[in-house]
């Protein structure tokens, strides 16, 4: 265990190098300098004036120094400064994170809870299937802004019981939840589908296993033989899933934080690669990828930890 | 999975829906009694810097134009108008004097007198000292203001006591008195900071690193909170003394998304939509079809210029003829008829007819099919066996056109004009950009081939050099610079645009305009589309709220409004 945390480690480390220099290039790259943009709003710069703003951004230096540049930087915790913001990079990135943190923290528990508990009861009780699957291939189906939109209609507009979107400006934890009803209502239901799906499917595999027949014949319980005994050998391809989940649980949901209007990381990434936002975009891009590749390794140890022909 | 058989699941459902309709009254009833001294607005744009002086972002004016009071502006009437100073200096006045540089060459002197009244939030009073702290800052260029030309011009600043000012300008341009952003900027909080790193300044102000200090502001209202991307929260500014505003607090919420505005609207969540940057022209007026009575609508033609730049200095299109068919080929009263309800006005030219050098003789080019063709046919372009007309030399009459991609109303309009031009024999071709790389590199480097269809904002009676002169072609050399994409090359204009900001008499200014627009009507280096209007979705029971159309938002107002 010790040694593949050990090995996967520096890989990240590695990874996250040649990606910050991926995607500085490639954001560096992009038509459309915030000098070219600036020379839009304001008719009345000059020549000089144009040469001494891309001296003042450091957009007269070549791509590869202006990266190395950075990347001194974020070795001494200096992230740069977000040009959209006019704010530090990690001050802005912080509330967007909590946001999506939260909503997709919860939308991610209750679709794993909703999904998992349906998944089961379709492997459990086989009358039961034809609806389970039914239902997973609606929310499959439905696209998220769409179901936002028509929760938004029923809920906000037409029956005012929740706010349409946004964040509360004060109030406690009631009317924070208020706002968050809608937006993780929309993406647990965009979510449970493929929960459910696996579960069922582990679940049905691991209960013709003959070692169940067996617990069966020595008259374990029902319910013993589904929680002890299968539920546990069938998490181990639920926990890929997990993994790959908790990466978007800091990339933020792009759509649904747009139709809701909530601050997240979703917003903000898009938000600051098409406002050339290098030194944001650079910093979430990161953040994203580094908790994904953490997420993974913690998938992977925790496969090992529950399948012990994994870790052989 | 919402409504399971058990008992305890359909008692849960029923306690949520309890809770939530339980949660809703509370809200409701708070909303209604907050109506009276409380105003939330949405706006579609998030701001980033809050100085007055760095970059120029629309929301950034209009939350501004709550909490502070610059020198001048335009009035709701689009002429000059002084908020933190007492006249619009003037030749008549005195304010504006003529004389002569020390190296001979013409020059002005402008002085404006600051309103006895004006008082930062803090208490201390605007004076002279805070607009030395801003001419000093605009002068040295690596504080990174706006207006780099207005600095440049003013070489000299002289202050005979607190309430007067005074800036020489090395050259006469009758829009100095108008004094486009330059602003008080408040000298006892940030010239410190400048002082300690002027490269830096622009990250380190407080308007920036502690933005609800109320010395910031010398408006009716004070920035209390900011709420980054997400909106602002605005309270009265206890030193302002000037009529009191009506509200205790203005929320000012950022929804991007113009379907998640409309609907935080219909919710309660929002009272209004700031027409200055809120609902596109299409999408206010479905909404009014179908929430006329809830809300009041009011549209505001402005000095937002949609047109189509010609790239004039390449064929088909460097030949008048072709632009001018062009030009009558486009059905732009059924355009704004079907998709605007006809609540923008169709352009003549880039003058905006509410603009006091407006030369009304000037009819908007009619639509003229059969005028088109005979052009089309004159210069050489006969239709061909497909409809599409040819040279002799057999090329199709073809042209690229272009917009901003993802901005709907945009996309449509091109696809009716790509209609009508087919109906003359024309070929267009739609391939539209990112902004970013539409505005960054398209545009500005003149890498369209074509036709591009945008906007341009200015403010009332602007002199368009930066669009029109030879000079401001964008080149390599000039990195760049200047915004005349088409290539306009002009002499007889260009000489017009040297001369106009220098005739202080605006009598006499009249005529020259008048031969700008004659030009521009004629050779056509832009076809001119219409003057967007803004929609302002309005409460009922909200009145005092005059869109102005120019570029001083209808927040600079914000004591006239008033609870009905």
């Amino acid at each position: 265990m010790l040694r593949t945390i050990a090995w996967r480690v520096p890989q990240i480390v590695a990874t996250l190098v040649i990606l910050s220099l991926v995607a500085y290039l490639a954001i560096g790259a992009m038509p459309g300098d915030p000098i070219s943009l600036a020379m839009m709003a304001d008719p009345r710069l000059g020549p000089e004036d144009v040469a001494r703003m891309r001296a003042l951004h450091g957009l007269d230096q070549p791509l590869l120094a202006r990266w190395s540049a950075w990347a001194t930087g974020v070795l001494r915790g200096e992230f740069g400064y977000s040009r959209l913001f006019a704010r530090p990079a990690a001050e802005v990135l912080w509330p967007a994170l909590r946001g999506s943190l939260v909503l997709l923290g919860t939308a991610l528990a209750l679709a794993a809870g909703i999904g998992v508990a349906a998944g089961m009861l379709a492997a459990l009780r086989p009358r039961w299937r034809g609806v389970v699957d039914a239902l997973a291939l609606v929310s499959q189906a439905v696209p998220a802004f769409w179901l936002g939109i028509l929760l938004i209609i029923l809920f906000a507009v037409t029956l005012g019981w929740l706010p349409a979107g946004g964040v509360p400006d004060s109030g406690g934890v009631a009317e924070t939840a208020r706002f968050l009803v809608l937006p993780v209502a929309t993406l647990a239901i965009a979510h449970l589908a493929a929960y459910a799906r696996h579960t069922a499917a582990a679940m049905a595999d691991v209960l013709r296993a003959p070692w169940i027949t067996a617990a069966r014949a020595r008259g374990a319980p029902e319910s013993r033989i589904a929680f002890r005994h299968a539920l546990p050998n069938a998490a181990v391809p639920l926990l890929s899933l997990l993994a790959l989940d908790a990466g978007g649980l800091v990339s933020g949901a792009l759509i649904t934080e747009t139709v809701f209007a909530r601050p997240g990381m979703g917003k903000l990434l898009t938000d600051a690669v098409m406002g050339s936002d290098q030194n944001l975009a650079l910093l979430a891009l990161l953040l994203v990828a580094g908790v994904t590749m953490l997420a993974t390794l913690a998938a992977d140890v925790a496969q090992r930890a529950l399948d012990p022909r994994l870790a052989a | 999975m919402q409504t399971p058989p058990a008992a305890f699941p359909r008692r849960a459902a029923a306690i949520l829906v309890s809770l939530m309709a339980g949660a809703s009254l509370p809200a409701q009833a708070q909303a209604q009694a907050q109506t009276r001294d409380t105003l939330t607005i949405g706006i579609a744009q998030a701001t980033g810097t809050f100085h007055p002086n760095i970059e120029s972002m629309a929301a950034k004016a209009y939350i501004l134009g709550f909490a502070r009071r610059p020198l001048t502006g335009y009035g709701p009437d689009w002429r000059p108008a002084c908020f933190a100073c007492e006249a619009v200096p003037t030749v008549e006045n005195g304010g504006v004097v003529l004389e002569t540089m020390p190296d001979g060459k013409p020059g002005m002197r402008v002085t404006w007198r600051l309103r006895e009244d004006g008082r930062w939030g803090d208490g201390r009073p605007v004076t002279a000292e805070d607009m030395r702290f801003a001419w000093e800052a605009g002068r040295a260029f690596e504080t990174g203001f706006g207006g780099a030309e207005f600095y440049r011009s003013a070489y000299e600043f002289q202050s005979s006591d607190p309430r007067t000012v005074t800036l020489r300008f090395d050259k006469v341009n009758f829009e100095a008195g108008s004094a486009g952003g330059f602003e008080p900027l408040p000298a006892h909080i940030d010239r410190a900071i400048w002082e300690a790193d002027r490269r830096n300044y622009r990250s380190r102000t407080a308007y920036d690193t502690d933005t609800a200090n109320p010395g910031l502001y010398n408006g009716p209202y004070r920035i209390a909170a900011v709420q980054p991307g997400a909106g602002v929260t605005l309270e009265r500014n206890a030193a302002w003394a000037g009529p009191a505003p009506a509200f205790r607090r203005i929320n000012v919420r950022v929804v991007e998304n113009s379907a998640a505005l409309e609907a935080q609207l219909l919710a309660g969540q929002v009272d209004m939509i700031a027409g200055e940057l809120g609902l596109s022209l299409d999408q206010a007026i479905a909404l009014e079809k179908r929430a006329r009575g809830r809300f009041r609508f009011e549209y505001r033609p402005g000095l937002v210029w949609e047109h189509l730049d010609l790239r004039m200095d390449q064929p088909p299109l460097s030949d008048i003829r072709v632009r001018q068919a062009l030009m009558m080929a486009i059905d732009r009263s059924r355009i704004v008829g079907s998709l605007f309800e006809n609540r923008q006005p169709v352009a003549a030219t880039a003058i905006h007819p509410d603009d006091p050098m407006i030369d009304r003789s000037l009819a908007p080019w009619p639509f003229d099919l059969a005028r088109a063709g005979a052009l089309l046919d004159e210069a050489g372009w006969k239709p061909g066996p497909d409809g599409i007309r040819r040279n002799a030399a057999g090329a199709r009459l073809s042209v690229d056109l272009q917009t901003t991609a993802g901005n709907r109303s945009r996309e449509t309009v091109l696809q009716v004009i790509q209609g009508m031009w087919r109906a003359a024999g024309v070929e267009a071709r739609i391939a539209n950009q990112p902004p970013r790389v539409l505005f960054g590199e398209a545009l500005s480097k003149r890498q369209f081939s074509g036709a591009v269809l945008f906007a341009w904002i200015s403010s009332p009676e602007n002199v368009p050099r930066s669009t029109l002169h030879s000079d401001e072609i964008p080149r390599a050399e000039r990195n760049w610079s200047g915004q005349n994409y088409p290539g306009y090359s002009n002499p007889e204009m260009d000489a017009l645009l040297e001369a106009l900001p220098q005739e202080l008499d605006a009598d006499k200014r009249r005529p020259m305009w008048a031969r700008l627009q004659a030009m521009t009507y004629r050779d056509l280096p832009a076809l001119p589309l219409w003057h967007r209007a803004e929609p302002h979705v309005l409460p009922t029971w909200l009145e005092g709220v005059r869109p102005t159309g120019n570029m001083s938002p209808s927040s600079l107002w914000v004591t006239d409004w008033r609870v009905r």
